[in-house]
């Protein structure tokens, strides 16, 4: 369960509300990419992803980050029960895309980082601290099912 | 993770552009620190941690300063941040965890400052830099 005050949730959801989920999307997963390049093992199947121009500009990597971000915003709706939320997307990383709950940590950050990007002063330190709880819930909800 | 050639060419260029706000964003990652992790505050109990505190930005200004130098010194980090790395090691002993949150806010800082040169290329490279000043830092751990 994440601890936001109701303050903090709506100030979640006000940004929300003016995020290009599907951009952003696409914009984090291919930070996360270029920026920590091993986390490419899971990928081998979109091509190329060898410069980081090839993999901002990768349709496959701005399809599936988009993909991942309307699920995270999906989470937003929830935060009462991330666990319950996450729990089938938690068994799938686990069984069957075999995931290191470590990169749910990383992707997390570089999204906070691309909402820094996006939104600069707007994303004051108070609005990052709700962020940064949030982000950490969604990545313990979707590492709760390993085992 | 080595610098590359390329990386430290970013790097360079990268606080050409922070310039004289390398005390500001010092001091705004510290704060962001603080709020986004407050078991950062551990090391701080002496200080004065609210909004807009004089010895917070003080403080940021001693690591905007020092991640200047390293920018200036990337051929030879350990022995720019030598003293730093005694100091961290013997006195202040910060847990190692620590330096990627520092590390993380900087970098939500800088992108919040400058969206538009911080792109993902120039994002790897300041976090392999900051990654690397972070490693000289703990050197001498044990």
């Amino acid at each position: 369960m994440v601890n936001l005050s109701g303050d903090e949730k709506n100030a979640v959801h006000g940004l929300w509300s003016k995020v290009k989920v599907d951009e952003v999307g696409g914009e984090a997963l291919g930070r996360l990419l270029v920026v920590y390049p091993w986390t490419r093992r899971f990928f081998e199947s979109f091509g190329d992803l060898s410069t980081a121009d090839a993999v901002m500009n990768n349709p496959k990597v701005k399809a599936h980050g988009s993909k991942v971000l309307n699920s995270f915003g999906d989470g937003l709706s929830h935060l009462d029960n991330l666990k319950g939320t996450y729990a089938k997307l938690s068994e799938l990383h686990c069984d069957k895309l075999h995931v290191d709950p470590e990169n749910f940590r990383l992707l997390g950050n570089v999204l906070v980082v691309v909402l820094a990007r996006h939104f600069g002063k707007e994303f004051t330190p108070d609005l990052q601290a709700a962020y940064q709880k949030v982000v950490a819930g969604v990545a313990n909800a979707l590492a709760h099912r390993y085992h | 993770m080595v610098l590359s050639s390329k990386d430290k060419a970013i790097i360079k260029a990268a606080f050409g552009k922070i310039g004289g706000h390398a005390a500001d964003y010092g001091a705004e990652a510290l704060e962001r620190m603080f709020l986004g992790f407050p078991t950062t505050k551990t090391y701080f109990p002496h200080f004065d941690l609210s909004h807009g505190s004089a010895q917070v930005q003080a403080h940021g200004k001693k690591v905007g300063d020092a991640l200047t130098k390293a920018a200036d010194h990337l051929d030879d980090l350990p022995s720019a941040l030598s003293a730093l790395s005694d100091l961290h090691a013997h006195k202040l002993r910060v847990d190692p965890v620590n330096f990627k949150l520092l590390s993380h806010c900087l970098l939500v800082t800088v992108a919040a400052h400058h969206p538009g040169d911080f792109t993902p290329a120039v994002h790897a490279s300041l976090d392999k830099f900051l990654a690397n000043v972070s490693t000289v830092l703990t050197s001498k751990y044990r």
